[in-house]
Order: C-alpha cells, then structure tokens, then sequence
C-alpha cells in the first residue's frame, strides 16, 4: 500500500482493500519504524489521526467519492492547526497549541484528508537545508549524512521515505521546490495568491506561497485541486477561477515550447548536474516539444534582491512575537524592554536572528531608499525578465539547484553560501510565478531536480508538462534504499 | 559595507532583541558578508522603474466594515504566558 498513488489509494479503499483507519496505522507504524534517524516530524498526532481516518471510512460507506478521503498527509508545521501543536521549527512556538486551522487545513478537512502530524522544518522557513530547526536537522533519506534541503526538509524527507503518501510546503525562496529537488520527489510552488496563506505563518509576506510535496505530478494535481482557490481571509488571496487539474495532465505536448536560460546553465552549476538535465530536456524533445535558448539578464541580481526584500518583511512579520500573547516568555523580566527583548533573544535561534537584523538594518532610518526601494525596483526588472521570456515559450526548464544534496554542517557555518544554493529558484518568487522540481535521473546516486517554471496561473500546464515526463520515465518511483515497502 | 559592533548594537536595540555579547562579533560579520552579497544592487541603474510591491501588481482589497468574528478570547488567551481577569499581564509600563 506505501507504493500506491492517491487514485490507486483511493480506488483501493473504495473497494473495501483496506480501511482508512488500516492505511493510517501503516503509515503510524512505519513512522515509528523509520522517524528515529530521519527526524522528519515534529508532532506526530496518532490519535487524530486514527480519529480523522475513521470518519472517512463512514463517508466512503456512505458513498461519498471524493478522491482524497481516507488518504494520509503529513502537513508542514508553519500551518496553524486547531489543538495542535504549531511550532514552526521555532522553540519560540515551542509551546503554542494553535486556535484555529489555516484555511489549506480546513480545505484538506473538507475533502477528507487524515493529518499523520507536523513535518520538521528549518526556523520560521529561513533556510536551505534544515539545519536551523529548534528540533535538530533533518536527514536526507537517500544519504543520512546529507541534508534533506530546507525549508520544506521534513516535508519532503517524510513523502520520499514513504512516511507520508503527501505532504504540504510553502516556498518563499525555493522551499518546496529544493528540498523535492534533493529528496527525489515532485514539489510544486503555484503563482503567488493560488493558495491562501490564511493560518500559514508568515516569513515575507509578498513571496510566502504553500504548496504540494508528492511522488509524482498526478497526485499534486489533486492536492492543488482541494488547496487552490479564493479566500476572503487572505487580503492577496487571486481571485481567479481554479481549472480541473487533473483532466490536462495527459495533454499532447507536441510543439510545447521550452525555453532554456542561459544564465542557469552557466558557472556554479555542476557539469554532472547539466549532464542530467540535458538528458531531461532531450526526452521533452522525443515528446516533441522544441527547445530555444533564452535569456533572463537580471538572473544574477535574484539572491541579493532577495536578501534584502526576505528579511525586510520578516523583520516586520516577526515583531509580532513579542513574549505577551503568546509563544516565549523569559523568566523574571524586569520591565517591558527586557521582556520584548529577552523573550525574541531566547525564542529565536542565529539564522532568524541574522533576518531579523538585516532587515532592521534596510528598512532603518537613512538606508530605505539605497536597499529596500532598490530591491523593489530590481525586482520588477527581475519579473519583466520573465514577462519577456513567456511571450516567446510556454516554460521555462532548468536545473532547479546547482548540485547535489551537501553534507549536513558543510554550509551552515557561512550564511551566503547557503543563500547561494537556492539561485535558481529565488527570481520565481521575486515574479511570483509557479514552479515545479521533478526527479530525474540522480547524480553520482544522489537525487536531482528538474524545474520547470510557467506563467501566472499556469500551474495545470506544468502538472501537464511534470506529468508526461514521468509516463516516460521512473525516476519518480525510486526508493532510497533502506526504506524498501 | 561593513558592520561595526556598535552597528549590530544599535539593530538589535531597534528589534528589540538581545544577542549575546560574544555573539556581536560574529553577527557582523556574517550581516557584512550579507551585505557585500546585496551591494551588487548598486551598479543597477533603476531610473524611472516602478518598485514592484505586488507580484500580479493588484491592490489591496477592502471589505465591509462589519462584525464577523465571534468573540473567542478565552481560546486564545490559553497561549498567553500571564492573563488575568481577560487581560495581558506585563510588568508594569507607568510608575
């Protein structure tokens, strides 16, 4: 049952192969079997879960069809989740037992989903590798010396070792789409607005977008379908109509047009990892789609632009932890100054901190217009990059990052060298777009991703383009080893 | 650019949070680092570009000013470290 896709899954409990109420045990057991060394939940909520599982084995008696019912998901844990821990990666939600469900948990309550737990995940989402969660790194389940990718690490750790059939993300800078790309599974990141992030904690608000972590592109296309949408709760909710995402994944892709920037083919990306990309752009060429080189001159500008906009935002979002209505309090403070600062100084760990200086820095008096306002007019040549680039192609292909997973502890001493692992990833949020990483063939035995990037809202053509390439290939179904089914 | 001690000081004042002492140091110089990261913006001749807020460039929404939540003060007052009487408790502001 740990090898099914959600279709399969579902067709099975429908036919009475199992109940919901067995699947979710399965998957309870081997959590306790593997979670161990790989530390890739946070919270794990057996009895909700096994609660959850059997009202949807009563919904599929009664004959209710939906095809996410009974199926067993793992969420991050930056959505907030009503009586149950939300911590964030942070020891300052350490003790938070959030009030309310963010609208992507309402949605998969809806449709019948049974939440597994609260995946790991690096500080408030500020990482690469997810070495900065209050609750230790997570391990890569291909190679447990390496790192699973960040922020989304639990996330995508617990989908490809089988520990979850899917999970959630959210991807402010390359967060579901890297981790997916290290871990060998699919992760899409919609357009900016697709997905409320109504109950999602922030971190910068104007790139923060959650997203699906899943085996392959054709159960994403289900969990988009239950997750997209308008919320009047989120004041940039798109309100835009939601397509059926999975009725074009079986879509011809002759004469698709694949644009290939020649910024993400050039130095820092290892010749090994081109090697592999090349391969899976020359299997979308047998398919019959064309391929044209193109330009995205700004490319080089996308880190640092981030670096200012990210932190300035979380600086600004994360006031809000203040040690008074919830989350950290120090002891003994002695009057208010002391309780703001000691309460943020111990709840926070030396990544978040760094953000949180950085953007006081930018947004501090007399250096506005220098970093912040230059940021925001970088970016939109950044966005007009693109704008450009999709008026000649339908996506956009590349590596989604420039190596191999790297060795936990080998980066974390120096903060740009880590900011530097999500380069190719970063210029989406600062447009907007939607990206997706798909495994394709690893390197050197060790996962890699292909990321293809599309227009606004264009996000059943990239599930579409995901999906035939993984009808042709099964880079998608590998196991790591040690996690056989 | 580099950061000065006295400059993380000063931030961290501004943020409202503490770092420790032997930890000033090396924040400075991993914000410096950032910030020779972030000085490559400056050779970018931006005149006349409009600075981009919005990724689909939409505004804000406004909705009708009306009572929609229920009152749940209880429920989220479980998370506060000191409640009394339904009120946030810090030390005292006024003398």
């Amino acid at each position: 049952m740990f090898e099914k896709t959600i279709t399969e899954l579902s067709a099975a409990l429908r036919a009475g192969e199992f109940s919901s109420v067995e699947l979710t045990q399965a998957y309870l057991d081997r959590i306790k079997q593997f979670d161990g060394d790989l530390n890739s939940y946070i919270t794990v909520d057996a009895e909700g879960a096994l609660a959850t599982a059997a009202e949807a084995d009563k919904r599929i008696q009664a004959g209710e069809t939906g095809p996410l019912i009974g199926i067993p998901i793992a969420q991050k844990d930056i959505f907030c989740t009503d009586g149950v821990k939300t911590s964030c990666g942070s020891r300052m939600l350490d003790n938070f037992i959030a009030p309310y469900d963010a609208t992507v948990i309402t949605r998969m309550k809806q449709a019948g989903m049974v939440m597994l737990g609260k995946t790991n995940m690096d500080e408030f989402a500020m990482g690469s590798s997810n070495e900065t969660s209050w609750y230790g790194p997570v391990k890569n389940p291909w190679d447990l010396e390496r790192v699973p990718g960040g922020s989304s690490g639990g996330s995508a750790a617990s989908v490809a070792a089988r520990l979850a059939v899917a999970s959630t993300g959210t991807d402010t800078g390359g967060s579901i789409r890297q981790p997916a790309a290290l871990c060998g599974i699919t992760g899409l990141k919609p357009t900016y607005g697709r997905i409320s992030r109504f109950g999602m904690i922030a971190f910068a608000s104007s790139l923060d977008q959650a997203g699906t972590m899943t085996r392959s592109a054709e159960d994403s296309a289900l969990l988009l379908q239950a997750m997209a949408g308008f919320d009047p709760a989120d004041s940039t909710s798109a309100d835009e109509p939601v397509p059926d995402y999975s009725a074009t994944l079986n879509d011809d892709l002759t004469g698709l047009k694949i644009g290939l920037p020649k910024e993400y083919f050039g130095e820092g990306l290892d010749p090994e990892m081109e090697k592999t990309i090349n391969a899976a752009v020359d299997e979308y060429k047998k398919m019959g789609a064309e391929v044209v080189e193109i330009s995205l001159p700004n490319t080089h500008l996308a880190v640092p632009t981030y670096y200012v906009v990210a932190p300035a935002e979380c600086s600004s979002n994360l006031s809000r932890f203040d040690g008074v209505r919830f989350g950290h309090r120090c002891e003994d403070p002695k009057d208010l100054e002391d309780l703001y600062k000691r309460s943020r100084g111990e709840g926070f760990g030396d990544e978040v901190k760094r953000r949180i200086l950085m953007g006081a820095y930018v947004l501090s008096a007399g250096y506005y217009d220098a970093y912040y306002l230059q940021a925001q007019k970088i970016r939109h040549l950044i966005s007009d990059d693109f704008t450009r680039a999709f008026k000649e192609v339908d996506v956009i292909m590349g590596p989604t990052t420039p190596d191999a997973p790297f060795k936990l502890g080998e980066k974390a001493s120096d903060p740009v060298s880590m900011y530097l692992s999500d380069i190719y990833t970063i210029a989406v949020n600062l447009a907007g777009l939607p990206g997706v990483s798909i495994p394709v063939e690893p390197v050197n035995g060790l996962p890699a991703g292909l990321q293809i990037i599309g227009n606004y809202f264009a996000e059943a053509k990239l599930l579409n383009v995901a999906h035939r390439y993984q009808q042709q290939t099964d880079w998608h179904r590998a196991i790591p080893e040690g996690y056989d089914v | 650019m580099s950061l000065e001690r006295s400059d993380v000081e000063k931030i961290a004042h501004l943020a409202r949070l503490a770092i420790d002492e032997d930890k000033v140091e090396s924040y400075a110089a991993d914000l410096s680092k950032i910030l020779g990261l972030v000085e490559q913006m400056d050779a970018i001749d931006t005149e006349g570009v409009v600075p981009m807020a919005h990724p689909l460039h939409m505004s804000q929404r406004l909705r009708a000013d009306e009572v929609t939540e229920t009152d749940q003060r209880e429920k989220y007052q479980r998370n506060a470290p000191q409640v009394e009487s339904g009120l946030y408790l810090v030390p005292k502001v006024i003398e």
